[in-house]
């Protein structure tokens, strides 16, 4: 089969592979029909993640037609056409109990604090990603969901991440009627953070980022008010002077371990790799907020450390939630969502790219090249494909 | 100025909230919170139907390393890319000290390294000369930020160029 080949930082290209196979009872074997370029595989793209084998293949958000099925699955049948969670759960360790999909306990043998995901490294598992024609799903009865017939393709596969993180996001941020967020990094999660806020009842959403094109962008989309951090000179004093001195009710990290905006944090982050990446939003997150404030994080980072103002968090009272998305969990209240025509996720694809110019395709996503938000893959053998059983590729 | 006057001024110069949110589509369908599905965040029982019994333990048929903070390996993991070489050397030592210790980490970013290199001579092996620039996206830069990629390609070149000046100097006076 042709899959994304990781080489090394910054060089991938797309080569043949072995099919998967069925591993465990519990597997189905997945045609792919569409797959994401995530935020978060730049991350892996620029060697910043820990145990990033050559060879493997990424991709942790796709949509597939279901292939083969394992012996003991008895929810999913061959040609159903689903789209699968980025988490790899299996749906009964006490985690998994607690509705913490995100971080099951019986997934990943390599690390203990981070759940297992698709195409994310050895750290997360080790398991072969989506951004390939075939890949191996564990745990096919609890993980996969059959696309909803009235659900557009395209919406689908940002169901499998970017859209729940997004929420979650905003879920994370405890927000009340009338708080103003303010949303760091306008990439497609903060995009989806920033419209999420509107939907629990925020009075004002901002979002911070350095790149006019995304900020106009999200502007339009999210109805939300824009602050590029190359026109201020200090952030924190910033957000105080738009919400009356007192720091924003909730500040939401959207970027992660590449921010860009602090000499020192990028020096140290993510050249010098002194710490786990360039904490910039998150210590923007933390000094913008109000006392007894929310900070929310979503932004990736590294299992190291980071240099965060944490004495300023205690000072100031605040709460700080996080997690990795528990997508599961959000799936039937963002279906209603998108058939209520509150939110369109698939507005943000900019990109539609066959899988064979996946470095062209990493490249523009990860320079900011033409304009691009969001790259969908598209395997050659899912361009061939029209129809499936039961269900309809839009 | 003091501060209070501030305050007002800036208050009525900038009404909260600062948009009509009766223009936002679905503003507020999320307000009561029984409507968001991770409150609270931890939650029992599941309101899904994901809970089963604990899996199989899956086969194992190649080398996999196990985090020495769990006592066993899971009953499901990946396959992908079993560790091989001195990369792999250098991943099975640090996988002898915990995810709490920072060498655990910075062992596994120098076998990434290494194993970059090593990729490089899986593919002369294979007889396959790696293009490098197709790799990293040359073409999409040449569409869509020429001048940027002339730019970058001038000061390689000059760089190269006063590198290769300076070294022909130093071997012109032995």
């Amino acid at each position: 089969m042709l899959a994304m080949n990781y080489r090394g930082p910054y060089r991938i290209r797309a080569d043949q592979k072995p099919d998967p196979v069925i591993e465990h009872p519990h597997d189905a074997i997945i045609r792919v029909t569409r797959s994401c370029i995530c935020g978060s595989d730049l991350h892996l793209y620029h060697g910043l993640v820990p145990d990033t084998r050559v060879g493997t293949t990424f991709g942790h958000e796709f949509t597939g037609v279901v292939e083969e099925i394992g012996p003991g699955v008895q929810n999913l049948k061959v040609g159903d056409h689903v789209l699968v969670p980025f988490n790899i759960f299996c749906g009964s360790c006490f985690f998994c109990e607690r509705e913490l999909y995100g971080n099951c306990h019986n997934t990943n043998p390599e690390a203990s604090a981070v759940g297992a995901i698709y195409g994310y490294s050895h750290t997360a598992g080790g398991y072969e990603g989506g951004q390939a024609e075939f890949v191996r799903v564990p745990m096919a009865d609890i993980g996969p969901t059959v696309i909803p017939a009235d659900i557009h393709g395209d919406d689908a596969v940002l169901l499998t991440d970017a859209l729940p993180t997004g929420y979650q996001a905003a879920e994370m941020g405890d927000i009340q009627e009338g708080d103003t967020v303010v949303v760091f990094g306008a990439g497609p999660v903060g995009i989806f953070a920033a419209k999420s806020a509107w939907l629990m009842g925020a009075g004002r959403v901002i979002v911070v980022d350095h790149i006019d094109y995304r900020l106009e962008f999200v502007k339009n989309y999210a109805q939300c008010e824009i602050v590029n951090f190359k026109d201020v000179t200090d952030m924190a004093l910033h957000i105080k002077k738009m919400t009356d001195w007192l720091g924003a009710d909730v500040c939401i990290d959207a970027v992660g371990c590449e921010a860009s905006g602090s000499a020192m944090q990028t020096l140290t982050g993510r050249y010098m790799m002194v710490q786990a990446g360039a904490a910039t939003a998150l210590h923007w997150a933390i000094n913008s907020v109000r006392k007894g404030g929310n900070v929310s994080i979503v932004g990736v980072y590294g299992p190291t450390f980071n240099a965060v103002p944490i004495g300023n968090a205690l000072n100031k009272g605040l709460t700080l939630r996080m997690n990795q998305a528990s997508v599961k969990r959000h799936l039937p209240r963002l279906i209603e969502h998108i058939q209520a025509g509150r939110i369109d996720p698939k507005a943000i694809i900019t990109h539609r790219v066959p899988l064979e110019e996946v470095a062209d395709a990493y490249h523009i996503f990860s320079s900011k090249l033409d304009n691009c938000i969001k790259t969908i893959l598209i395997p050659p053998s899912a361009r061939d494909m029209r129809t499936v059983t039961g269900s309809t590729l839009h | 100025m003091e501060p209070r006057t501030d305050l007002t001024q800036h208050r009525e110069q900038h009404p909260h909230p600062r948009v009509d949110v009766s223009t936002i589509q679905g503003w507020g369908a999320d307000l009561d919170r029984r409507n968001r599905p991770a409150v609270p965040m931890e939650r029992m029982p599941q309101r899904l139907d994901v809970s089963g019994r604990p899996p199989a333990q899956q086969i194992q048929r190649m080398e996999v390393l196990v985090s020495p903070e769990r006592p066993h390996i899971t009953p499901l993991f990946g396959t992908g890319a079993p560790p091989r070489g001195l990369s792999g050397v250098l991943r099975r030592l640090a996988f002898k000290t915990t995810e709490n210790d920072i060498r655990h980490w910075l062992l596994l970013l120098l076998a990434d390294r290494v194993n970059m290199v090593e990729g490089i001579g899986q593919d002369l092996a294979r007889g396959h000369v790696p293009n490098m620039l197709s790799e990293m996206g040359i073409k999409a830069e040449w569409e869509h930020n020429r001048a940027g990629l002339v730019k970058k390609a001038a000061v390689a070149t000059a760089v190269a160029g006063v590198a290769y000046y300076l070294l022909s100097r130093r071997n012109n006076r032995r």
